[in-house]
């Protein structure tokens, strides 16, 4: 009886909140997304949806991503780096509050930088802060950061959302009350269904235009479907099923955000496994796939074709899918000459996004053309982390890589493809030592080159970042650089 | 009325039934080779019942589908028509004593549980396959089985002819297996028929939540699940394989229907 009145009068109320909003343009929005996240601190955790709501929009960091990508000053207004390139001296920005009412000083990245750092810590990008030696205060408004060698990506690893700027005297509820710098801060989370933010009324830079903003959390792609249709939401981030989005492009209501993501989708191959530590069946296996085929069944048109596992929209990218192109005759040649004339058995392990559930149909159909039978078995999360990425226990895999110039994993020999080119590991700690952005290029250029000539996995597409929103709204990302909704500068237009 | 059930009842399974068969010999398309240009086509002159999102032919989609629920309902049925039916004879037998209580309780156990649950989590533990599919649904037609043939035992073992028997000096494996089997058999088909068609909805289910038949395998349920997403825009995806479990489920309960009017010789004098 209770319930039933209180719903009334909530119901009434909001019919009153609506009634007044009609004159002006709207100043909250919701934000539907696919993914909860786990706990609210990326600072701890290598789960994507914590930065997907949080990043820019409640944490900053020193330096942060833009939406083409680019790293621009975040907390840090500018900084001097020696000679030798070793030794960064950030200067901050002075005013800055975080949402509780403390200041923002050199203590507070002291703090964060040692935290993420330390032996102990729970980063999930550890590696970003590898090469600190020291971080010292020099004044309130100044911080000197000591790296052991000099290292060309510093700047580009501290606007990672793992490396936000976290405050002393709140992290010990970081996880279920995260309190940063950002436009926004966090009022709400109701777990399974959404998290509430607030306009941050002290912001030290340009104000939000939105005064509250919702991610409402709904994993079933036909419930997300529906729920854009109703309006329900007014916008959904990464949206999982891309075969609705002609519908919603043919609607006036919508518009529909088409851009670029850091995710190389690819077939991992387990280069330890026999036979695919023979580089004549990974050849083979390349040339078996049609990428053009994967992109318009599982994505439905939507993705870039790559032949290595870089960016095409980076500036360093080379095009090698002619290297490896569609060319199934040549695929059974190379499978005959490595002694396999009649084919061979394998597994394909499927984790659950459509790309990878649908992709494995058609990867196995075509693979199935060429006399290789990969035998399907869909898995969930939580068993493709424990099977395919710690067990190594797999033949094939599709997956998509999606942190940002990660090209360094195939650096890492116990990495779950266990690809081990010393050549290539060199190359690789070359590259961290150097600064010379020219140099850096060829560098990046040839690392490209040398995974593709050895064919170490199955180079399939470039994620596209799929986005629908109301017609009205404008200032969303349509790239997706780094996992991350950024809502600062989004408005309703009248 | 009973033989109208029994017509439209064993038309409707046998269509299914001859598809099913037709389809090892021959389907339209082959299911294995992907079409991708030829997606998402609608019923035309070359695909009947359109393609499918990989650009399939739904008909052949359809006739090997029904291979693989055809395969896994009988399968289930038969294992819990194989352990099922010597436990309620079992039973019977030893009414009233420890082997009647430790196999009926037995079964109460199996039954409290319920059947999907159990069935996704043998499923989720031994890796979802068909075969995984047609032991956890043959699991839970093991104490259906029982019960029924229990209950039907026990009505017998009061019986006068019984009594002759025992008097001639038979065993009770001897008179279970001799004269209670053969007048329980009624009953087995009826409930035999309701199950195969409960053990198809239920093979439906799991493949549509991802644990029956994997792919490339063909099955209904997961080409309902497979176009829940595109039902908006191609609703003759999900309409087609959706019919295809509502006529079988429909043909076979009309057919068990019909079964019990003809066979269960109670009914029949009541007429």
């Amino acid at each position: 009886m209770f319930a039933g009145w209180y719903k009334k009068g909530a119901l009434a109320a909001a019919a009153l909140v609506a009634g007044m909003g009609m004159a002006e343009a709207k100043t909250d929005i919701i934000v539907g997304m696919q993914l909860e996240p786990p706990h609210l601190d990326p600072t701890s955790a290598a789960a994507g949806a914590i930065d997907s709501v949080l990043y820019s929009n409640v944490f900053e960091g020193l330096t942060r991503f833009m939406s083409d990508g680019s790293v621009v000053p975040g907390l840090a207004e500018s900084w001097d780096i020696s000679g030798d390139g070793t030794v960064y001296t950030f200067k901050l920005r002075a005013g800055v509050k975080f949402h509780d009412g403390t200041d923002f000083t050199a203590d507070d990245v002291k703090f964060s930088l040692d935290r993420a750092r330390a032996e102990d810590s729970q980063n999930a990008q550890k590696a970003l802060f590898a090469g600190i030696t020291d971080v010292a205060v020099i004044d309130p408004l100044t911080v000197q950061v000591t790296l052991g060698a000099p290292n060309g990506a510093f700047l580009f690893n501290m606007a990672w959302g793992d490396a936000v700027i976290v405050a002393p005297e709140s992290i010990d509820t970081i996880k279920t009350n995260p309190v940063g710098t950002g436009a926004f801060q966090f009022a709400n989370w109701v777990q399974g269904d959404r998290i509430d933010l607030v306009k941050n009324p002290a912001y030290w830079g340009t104000p939000a235009k939105l005064e509250r903003a919702t991610f409402k959390f709904i994993s079933d792609p036909t419930a997300a479907f529906a729920a854009v249709m109703a309006e329900d939401v007014h916008a959904f981030a990464g949206f999982p099923a891309p075969e609705n989005l002609p519908q919603f492009d043919a609607d006036p209501r919508f518009q529909v955000l088409v851009g670029s993501t850091e995710g190389e989708t690819i077939l991992s191959t387990n280069n330890k496994m026999p036979p695919f530590d023979n580089l004549m069946v990974r050849k083979a296996l390349a040339h078996a796939i049609d990428r053009q085929a994967i992109i318009d069944g599982a994505m439905f048109g939507y993705g870039t074709p790559i032949g290595t596992h870089f960016a095409p929209h980076n500036p360093d990218y080379v095009d090698l899918t002619a290297q490896s192109a569609y060319d199934p005759e040549q695929a059974k040649k190379l499978l005959a000459e490595a002694g396999f004339p009649d084919g061979f058995k394998t597994t394909l392990k499927l984790p659950p996004p459509s790309y990878a559930r649908r992709g494995g149909e058609i990867i196995a159909a075509q693979l199935r053309a060429v006399g290789i039978e990969a035998e399907i078995s869909n898995l969930e999360w939580p068993q493709w982390l424990e099977q395919v990425f710690r067990g190594k226990d797999y033949g094939l895999t599709i997956v998509s890589h999606t942190e940002p110039a990660d090209i360094n994993i195939y650096a890492r020999p116990e990495y779950y493809f266990q690809y081990d080119n010393p050549a290539f590991q060199t190359l690789m700690a070359d590259l961290t030592n150097t600064t010379d952005p020219a140099a850096r290029s060829a560098m990046l250029k040839t690392a490209q080159t040398i995974i593709a000539d050895d064919y170490v996995n199955g180079y399939l597409f470039q994620l596209a970042a799929l986005s629908v929103a109301n017609a009205k709204i404008d200032g969303l990302w349509a790239n997706a650089p780094t996992q991350a909704t950024d809502l600062t500068a989004v408005y309703w237009k009248d | 009325m009973s033989l109208r059930n029994l017509i439209i009842g064993g038309t409707l399974s046998g269509v299914f039934l001859l598809a099913a068969l037709l389809s090892f010999l021959w389907v339209p398309q082959d299911v294995t080779q992907l079409d991708i240009a030829n997606k998402i086509r609608p019923p035309s002159a070359g695909h009947w019942l359109g393609t499918d999102h990989y650009g399939r032919d739904i008909l052949s989609m359809i006739m090997v589908g029904a291979r693989t629920s055809i395969a896994v309902a009988l399968v289930a049925v038969g294992i819990g028509m194989g352990l099922g039916v010597p436990l309620g004879l079992a039973a019977a037998a030893r009414h009233g004593g420890w082997l009647d209580e430790a196999i009926m309780r037995g079964n109460d156990l199996v039954f409290a549980f319920p059947s999907l649950l159990i069935a996704i989590m043998i499923t989720a533990i031994f890796g979802a396959s068909a075969v995984n599919a047609i032991i956890a649904i043959g699991i839970f037609n093991i104490p259906v089985f029982a019960r029924l043939t229990r209950s039907g035992a026990l009505s017998l073992w009061r019986r006068d002819f019984i009594l002759a028997a025992q008097v001639a000096g038979k065993g009770a494996v001897r008179i279970s297996v001799e004269h209670i089997l053969p007048n329980v058999t009624n009953l087995l088909i009826v409930q035999g028929t309701i199950q195969f068609s409960l053990g198809i909805l239920a093979e439906a289910g799991l493949s549509y939540v991802g644990l029956g038949a994997q792919p490339p395998t063909p099955s209904w349920g997961r080409m309902l699940a497979d176009s829940q997403t595109m039902v908006s825009f191609a609703p003759h995806m999900a309409l087609f394989p959706g019919m295809a479990i509502l006529l079988t489920v429909l043909g076979l309960n009309l057919l068990g229907d019909g079964l019990r009017d003809m066979l269960d010789p109670r009914l029949r004098r009541l007429r």
